[in-house]
């Protein structure tokens, strides 16, 4: 049980994070109802494990349990994500074709979602947590759980095939 | 710094993570490499694109609510049973006051609070079987699973592999007694999953272990070397006597 203040201090430091939470669940489930199953699992988890966290940055803290929930959530109805090895040399490297600054900065919104939801998983988690939660690669490497350097070539490769994804739909689009 | 070097780092230079030193070699180079500063900027163009394409989503309200209820449920739930549980103590102590005096009643309050530690042992035993959680990480290597808890607890468990034995080391997970984090290692014998929790303990080495079997499932315990060991199973007590003499020796 939570002292009195001790709840009220749960609730005032991890409460205003469950948009960051709902946003991270929804793109890894890429679901609505999902996504809140997973943030409310992650929620009790949290409050479960309240008494024994020390640290500061409540956001990353609460982020990296929503991230496991989901996995323990994957893992309990068998579905396999659509993992990519991380030391799987990508063939497309050298096929980068030129986009144009003016398609990235237009891209609608439509097609960056859909873009984004067509990267494997982890990809995804790593463009989540750097774009749209602004964290370090420190930080997201304490999340994922994962050293920096895996961090940062992620993120390199998630963007590659991004910029290729919405250069290939352009092409489509005009031709 | 050639082209090839500079490209691997544009991400990093783009997200702001290189020291100054780094910056500023990567922006000497773009001052001269137009490919790479082309780079940069698809690089800041899909950075802006994203981040102000709209794209987060916002909890909805309906989840907020029944989050806060739930974690209400949750901690009411608990205080409860505690409550319960803090009022019976207190009338069996005033009682056993009465027949034994002081020294009887802190034996018992222990043996009462060991009691309840066997309970949440048992459960999170089961737990794990039934959440089908029983590893965060999966590895038979020993020298996989003692890093892997080294940033998540203040004190490293010892983890022996015990497969030549036919106990192999499957892997571990983070689980919480008593409000701490608590290495939990996972070792298999046959079809049994064996749960090993483990944490510091000022208790003085008792090479006496207790036994004791709680709904079906087997549980020992000792203490060794400052710390303090919990091993449980639903396997028959004979082999498991024999994992925790391996894990003793």
């Amino acid at each position: 049980m939570l002292e009195q203040d001790e709840f009220i201090g749960f609730n005032d430091a991890v409460l205003p994070h469950l948009d960051a939470a709902y946003n991270l669940a929804r793109w890894l489930t890429r679901n609505d109802q999902d996504a809140e199953d997973v943030v409310q699992e992650a929620s009790l988890r949290a409050f479960k494990y309240w008494k024994g966290f020390s640290g500061r940055d409540c956001r990353s803290w609460l982020l990296a349990i929503v991230r496991n929930t989901f996995y323990s959530w994957v893992r309990q109805r068998s579905v396999q994500p659509e993992l990519t090895s991380d030391g799987e040399v990508d063939d497309i490297d050298d096929a980068v074709p030129n986009p144009e600054n003016a398609l990235l900065q237009n891209a609608d919104r439509e097609m960056l979602r859909a873009a984004l939801e067509e990267l494997p998983l982890e990809f995804r988690e790593a463009i989540v947590l750097r774009e749209m939660e602004g964290l370090s690669y420190k930080e997201i490497a304490d999340i994922s759980n994962i050293p920096i350097g895996t961090v940062m070539s992620r993120l390199t490769r998630a963007r590659k095939r991004l910029q290729i994804y919405l250069t290939n739909v352009a092409a489509r689009n005009y031709s | 710094m050639s082209c090839p070097e500079t490209k691997n780092l544009l991400n990093a230079y783009v997200d702001g993570e290189l020291d100054s030193g780094g910056s500023l070699s990567v922006e000497n180079h773009l001052q001269r490499c137009d490919s790479c500063l082309t780079e940069v900027q698809h690089l800041r163009a899909l950075a802006t694109a994203i981040e102000s394409g709209g794209l987060r989503f916002k909890a909805p309200q309906r989840l907020k609510r029944n989050v806060k209820t739930a974690i209400r449920a949750a901690n009411s739930g608990k205080s409860s049973s505690y409550w319960g549980w803090r009022w019976t103590t207190a009338f069996a102590s005033a009682v056993v006051v009465v027949i034994l005096g002081w020294t009887a009643i802190t034996h018992w309050t222990r043996s009462s609070e060991e009691g309840l530690l066997v309970n949440d042992i048992v459960s999170s035993h089961i737990r794990s079987m039934m959440a089908n959680h029983i590893t965060d990480v999966v590895s038979s290597d020993s020298h996989t699973v003692k890093p892997w808890f080294g940033g998540k607890l203040d004190y490293s468990p010892p983890t022996k592999d015990l497969a030549e034995q036919g106990f192999p080391l499957t892997g571990g997970r983070l689980d919480y007694f008593n409000g701490r984090p608590v290495a939990a290692l996972v070792y298999r014998r046959n079809q049994h999953f064996i749960n090993l929790f483990v944490w510091p303990s000022n208790k003085p080495n008792s090479q006496q272990q207790e036994q004791l079997t709680r709904q079906g499932y087997n549980v020992i315990h000792w203490a060794q070397e400052g710390m303090t060991y919990w091993l449980v199973s639903d396997l028959n007590l004979t082999e498991l006597n024999e994992c925790a003499r391996l894990l003793k020796e």
